[in-house]
């Protein structure tokens, strides 16, 4: 096996695709149709976006990883449980460590932190991915549905914090003269339903502009 | 009583697990083909978190919170053990749902044969994780509390599965723009529906 991975480089163009697949063609959120739930939920700011998507790039990628490398010894009988253990106990060190370092954005988060356990993308890579190949492509793969993930999720709540509080990281945008003139927040994208017509346009747009996605 | 019927009538309606929430998404767009699996499988989620919100209840209560050792001796009365739930209420989650398949297969096959293969795949259902972590994080008072919030927030699901399993059998018979058949003409449904569900918010029980 060592011999094998010396002989395929790096980033090989294989390796490269498993990379930029996730992020268009083949994404996690709007053609695999995994990890909604999170992705709906953690939107209405940036700022708690954009540290939702680093904590499940952390799983996903060092999930992908650990199961790659024990994935010829776990009987497949009990492998939901053996998946199930690493990725809680990757989540309890995300969790620790946002508690430590971040305590606002955990507070923001709430129990989304402890659902990236249930988070589909990641039981769903480990099966259709890790289980059947090697650690360092596993790797690329976690990465690269991650950043799928990442840019729905940040694209979503940047658009829901501009036009529902008028701002971006918690950074005024929208000058106070044009709300002078009559400019109000749109109160409405802050509540949850608008999250689903925002991935609904951006499933629409993608889907318009890629025919081969469009489904029967 | 009025507590239990607040919390009850609150975790259907008001703190919908799919329309306030998003919880269970996958399992809700994946499944909401038929009414008929649909049913099967909101019935099999009430089901699962009866049983798992309770039993995570006494975890937390004589296992995981701060002093909840305390019933061992005084020594362990300073052991804080929460940050382990995580763990521990999925290992719970994946051996209840165990358990009720071996139960189910072994009383009512017919039941079995119609759950099939959802039975399994609710382990990794977020709407049962997240039943015990909001448990968690709300602070329940009593297993009462935290048993009717289970079958509320069940039902809730249950609804919701089951009305947009409907739309969707229905809908198949519109012209729906290409690009937005499927996934996306579901995702602006559960929307409007998410909008529908909002007009309880208001209501102060």
């Amino acid at each position: 096996m060592a011999a094998q991975q010396e002989r395929e480089a790096w980033f090989s163009p294989k390796n490269i695709k498993l990379l930029t697949n996730p992020i268009n063609v083949d994404n996690p959120i709007t053609k695999q149709v995994l990890g909604i739930c999170s992705a709906l939920a953690v939107t209405v700011k940036l700022e708690p976006a954009i540290v939702m998507s680093l904590s499940v790039m952390a799983v996903v990628a060092l999930g992908n990883f650990v199961i790659a490398l024990m994935r010829n010894s776990i009987p497949s009988r009990i492998r939901i449980i053996v998946q199930l253990v690493v990725i809680a106990a990757l989540v309890i060190l995300v969790d620790q460590v946002l508690k430590a370092f971040a305590y606002d954005v955990s507070k923001q988060l709430s129990v989304f932190v402890g659902l990236i356990i249930t988070n589909c993308i990641i039981m769903g890579r480990f099966e259709a991915f890790a289980m059947q190949n090697k650690p360092w492509p596993s790797l690329l793969d976690g990465f690269g549905n991650a950043f799928g993930y990442a840019w729905i999720l940040v694209v979503v709540a940047f658009f829901r914090e501009l036009f529902g509080s008028g701002a971006v990281m918690g950074v005024q945008i929208i000058p106070e003269s044009v709300y002078e003139m009559g400019y109000m927040n749109n109160g409405l994208v802050i509540l949850p339903p608008m999250a689903l017509f925002a991935v609904a346009s951006i499933i629409w747009i993608q889907r318009s502009r890629n025919k081969e996605l469009i489904e029967d | 009583m009025q507590e239990l019927v607040n919390i009850f009538v609150k975790s259907i309606f008001v703190d919908n697990m799919v329309f306030a929430y998003f919880l269970g998404m996958c399992s809700y767009l994946a499944v909401s083909k038929t009414v008929k699996t649909s049913v099967g499988l909101g019935a099999a989620v009430i089901f699962v978190l009866v049983i798992t919100v309770p039993v995570d209840y006494l975890m937390l209560k004589y296992l995981l919170n701060p002093g909840a050792l305390s019933w061992l001796g005084e020594e362990y009365a300073s052991v804080d053990l929460s940050f382990l739930s995580f763990i521990m209420f999925i290992a719970i989650i994946a051996s209840m749902v165990q358990l009720v398949e071996m139960v189910v297969e072994k009383f009512s096959p017919s039941l079995y044969a119609s759950l099939g293969i959802f039975l399994p795949l609710i382990a990794v259902n977020c709407a049962i994780l997240g039943g015990s972590l909001f448990m968690q994080q709300r602070e329940y008072q009593s297993i009462g509390e935290a048993t009717v919030f289970g079958i509320g927030s069940g039902i809730g699901w249950f609804l919701a599965i089951v009305a947009i399993a409907a739309i969707r059998e229905k809908i198949r018979y519109s012209n729906v723009p290409p690009a937005l058949r499927g996934l996306g003409i579901t995702f602006i449904i559960t929307g409007i529906m998410g909008i529908a569900f909002m007009t309880f918010m208001g209501i102060k029980l």
